[in-house]
């Protein structure tokens, strides 16, 4: 199984009831001694998933972390919770990521957008919505349904070319 | 209008609407950042001045916006800012926000734009009654306005993005406003709130926090905001609470079938004391009233009307009795005029 946080195979696996729901995180070695955790004391998910556990002592190079545009200091969000700036998504990605996982179960926005916005957000919106259609198609084995929906999504991409990620 | 002119007004969600009885109001709000622009949490005076200038003058694109009224708070007084509050126009954390911090509020008060407050913009759209959908249509064709002279944060992956993570997305939190005073006599209210609270909707109590409710009122929210669309949200959480008012409901049905006596005596208990005691702090008149209105939908109390004694939880809390008196009360002359105002009520009833 592959790290929730990148492409390599996860070596920590954890599962935890939150709110009655069960989640589950899995993470690479590197990833799990950034996040601090400590295998040999009872950690809880939640605090792992916010990134307030750990020994932070381990990790001081990533407390000095600060973004760019705004100045935050990770320290400073793991206290408040809140963000300093739009950038500061970009700055704490990892541990934003995982968070915002467990309190949405998603990582991509299916709503309205900006009028602003251009095409490619547009397209990339879309995509992400028969992505979506095409995972619950396969969970009930409509595979007709989901055969269709795989040759759209390689429509669209062929299409349009995909930019370099999300923009502010 | 003066701030003063909204004493004299009853906000429009107050009014008559779909499924009332256990509902009072439907409300969605939509959280919107700049673009390149620090959270109002983190930004300096000068950031927080600019943004409050760039919604000024994005108001210019919205259709009726001469029907908005704008307060800044650093121009209001402690009271004036509670009073905002109290009429459900601002959160208590924008009233204790001062420099850039502001309000935008329509006539009827169902639409109110707060500025600078945990977000750049909070927008959010009131109406009476089980009605989130219209809700959702208005604070949408705002937001749209608003839109077409700000650049919003936003990422094709994360949607809108807001100063705390579990806004992100939509940015928007649906709710309404139930009263549900069956549940809590039948002892059935926190059974429901847990299965509520497990299928990932939040439900607090409308006046105080925590879950116990003063005048037995609860707000039921969404939490999750990103991965669905916002009509889906909207749509998910309506299904709910039209399970939650079938509850309340069934509960009353029972109450009058099994202890119709008790019932009888809780709501006359309710009136004898709203309509003779000479002191009453806020929390004992909404539950009074709260009983009152049970009447009123049970059909006990046949001279009153259900608006009345919603627009009565409203002017009965503390900052509105001081505007309306003109003067800062201490807690006990608080007490003194709520009684009076109570009672003044019921005698014209």
């Amino acid at each position: 199984m592959k790290c929730d946080l990148c492409d390599k195979e996860a070596v920590v696996h954890m599962t935890q009831v939150v709110n009655g729901e069960m989640k589950e995180v899995h993470l690479c070695e590197e990833h799990a001694i950034a996040q601090g955790i400590d295998l040999n004391s009872p950690i809880s998910i939640t605090d792992i998933l916010m990134g307030l556990s750990g020994p932070q002592k381990n990790i001081a190079h990533e407390l000095s972390l600060a973004c760019p545009r705004c100045g935050m200091a990770r320290e400073e969000f793991r206290k408040t919770g809140r963000l300093g700036c739009p950038d500061c998504y970009k700055t704490f990605m990892a541990e934003l990521t995982m968070a915002i996982k467990a309190m949405h179960h998603s990582g991509q926005h299916l709503g309205k957008i900006p009028a602003r916005e251009g095409v490619q957000t547009k397209v990339k919106s879309k995509i992400a919505r028969l992505q979506q259609d095409l995972e619950a198609a396969i969970a009930r084995e409509d595979f007709e349904k989901a055969a269709k929906l795989r040759d759209q999504i390689k429509k669209h991409r062929e299409e349009n070319t995909p930019d370099d990620g999300s923009k502010k | 209008m003066t701030l003063d002119g909204l004493l004299q007004r009853h906000g429009g969600w107050l009014e008559s609407g779909p499924d009332e009885g256990p509902v009072i109001s439907s409300r969605v709000r939509l959280a919107r950042n700049l673009r390149d622009t620090t959270f109002p949490g983190w930004a300096s005076k000068e950031v927080r001045n600019r943004v409050w200038n760039e919604v000024v003058l994005a108001f210019d694109g919205v259709p009726d916006n001469g029907s908005f009224l704008r307060w800044r708070m650093d121009e209001l007084s402690t009271l004036d800012r509670d009073l905002l509050f109290e009429r459900h126009l601002i959160s208590r954390e924008l009233a204790e926000r001062q420099t850039g911090s502001g309000v935008f509020v329509n006539e009827d008060e169902c639409r109110a734009v707060m500025v600078n407050e945990e977000d750049h913009i909070r927008l959010q759209s009131l109406q009476p009654g089980m009605n989130l959908q219209k809700a959702w249509e208005i604070a949408d064709e705002l937001d749209n306005a608003l839109e077409q002279g700000l650049s919003y944060a936003f990422s094709s992956k994360l949607g809108y993005l807001t100063a705390c993570p579990s806004n992100v997305g939509t940015g928007l939190r649906a709710s309404v406003m139930l009263h549900l005073p069956g549940l809590v006599l039948t002892e059935e209210i926190k059974p429901v709130i847990n299965a509520v609270s497990k299928i990932g909707l939040a439900v607090r109590g409308l006046w105080g926090e925590g879950s116990e409710a003063s005048g037995h009122m609860f707000q039921i929210s969404n939490q999750i905001t990103l991965g669905k669309p916002e009509l889906e949200i909207i749509t998910n959480l309506e299904q709910i609470v039209l399970e939650v008012i079938e509850h309340e409901k069934n509960a009353r049905l029972r109450l009058m079938s099994k202890q119709e006596i008790r019932v009888h005596d809780h709501v006359g208990r309710a009136y004898g004391i709203l309509a003779n005691a000479a002191l009453m702090a806020t929390g004992e008149a909404l539950d009074l009233l709260s009983a009152l209105r049970m009447g009123v939908d049970l059909g006990l109390t046949p001279n009153m009307v259900r608006r009345d004694i919603d627009r009565l939880f409203i002017r009965i809390q503390p900052a509105h009795l001081q505007k309306e008196a003109g003067v800062v009360l201490s807690p006990e002359e608080r007490d003194i005029k709520r009684a009076q105002l109570v009672r003044k009520f019921l005698e014209g009833k």
